[in-house]
């Protein structure tokens, strides 16, 4: 299979379904299935994924400093989309393939808001459909702004 | 775990209280288990300092995990077809969100029953912080 692997194991479903707060005996023990969300998680396993602190490269949070803004940072998870083809197992692989999709922009309040989609799609190791996901992003085009109060 | 389609009735809703005066802790341990560690969600100083925000908040996936459990917890994982959302409005600590489905139709599929479903999550002031579309296959 081609894509980018991911292991799905009992262990990180337990976690992950602990961190939601869904404590359902179906995430626990070794024959569990994931929770719908879960495929996000296959970003552990992704060699170049940025928001992950990597040994030897600049992170660009706070240390002695408050960080920086990196490049094409500012921006948000505007949508997420999912279409289950089969529910995920723990002792499966997964093989992510992730695409560019549509682009688009919009005024906003303050500016131009640019919106961009990303296409993953999750095959087993028979290459058989597991899960499609769909991530829309928003960056506001220019200066950052004051952003909305608490 | 299914539903039947006797089971179920268009209209009929489900409300969850997903999670009360969420914590940062709870932000950081979605940030471990998912592997996103963005500082904007983990890093108060950064989300202040540099990213002018009044502090961290919490990932958009971790309202839609949460969410998620409002419509796992009635149909079950396994009957979940669709599930998607728009991140309405961020999601900070100390905040109380409360997630509803509602039956909007079932539809007879070549492949059995379908539910659609609605979905929203607000926060303790009643702001949507998430809202969204799911399907689910119901047992005939």
């Amino acid at each position: 299979m081609t894509g980018q692997p991911f292991p799905v194991e009992a262990g990180h479903i337990m976690m992950f379904a602990r961190a939601i707060g869904d404590e359902t005996p179906a995430h626990r023990g070794e024959t569990v299935l994931a929770p719908p969300t879960f495929t996000m998680a296959s970003a552990q396993y992704d060699p170049d994924h940025r928001l992950r602190p990597r040994q030897g490269e600049e992170w660009f949070g706070s240390g002695s400093g408050p960080g920086v803004m990196p490049e094409g940072g500012g921006g948000l998870h505007a949508e997420q989309h999912f279409e289950y083809h089969r529910p995920v197992r723990a002792g499966e692989t997964l093989y992510a393939t992730t695409v560019p999709g549509r682009s688009w922009e919009k005024q906003g309040r303050t500016g131009r808001l640019l919106f961009s989609e990303r296409v993953t799609e999750y095959r087993d190791a028979a290459g058989e459909p597991v899960v499609s996901a769909r991530t829309v992003a928003v960056v506001p085009e220019g200066p950052a702004t004051p952003k909305d109060a608490r | 775990m299914s539903l039947s389609a006797d089971g179920i009735k268009v209209g009929e809703t489900r409300e969850s209280v997903l999670v009360e005066d969420l914590k940062r802790t709870r932000i950081v341990q979605y940030a471990g288990a998912s592997g996103d560690y963005n500082p904007l969600h983990t890093d108060e100083r950064f989300a202040i300092e540099v990213a002018g925000y009044p502090g961290v908040f919490a990932h958009g996936m971790l309202t839609m995990a949460m969410t998620g459990r409002v419509l796992t917890d009635w149909v079950g994982t396994e009957a979940l077809l669709t599930f998607g959302v728009r991140f309405k409005a961020q999601v900070w600590p100390g905040d109380t969100l409360t997630a509803t489905a509602t039956v909007e139709s079932v539809e007879d599929t070549p492949a059995g029953p379908v539910a659609h479903f609605s979905v929203r999550t607000v926060n303790q002031n009643g702001a949507e912080v998430v809202t969204g579309i799911a399907a689910a296959r119901l047992e005939p």
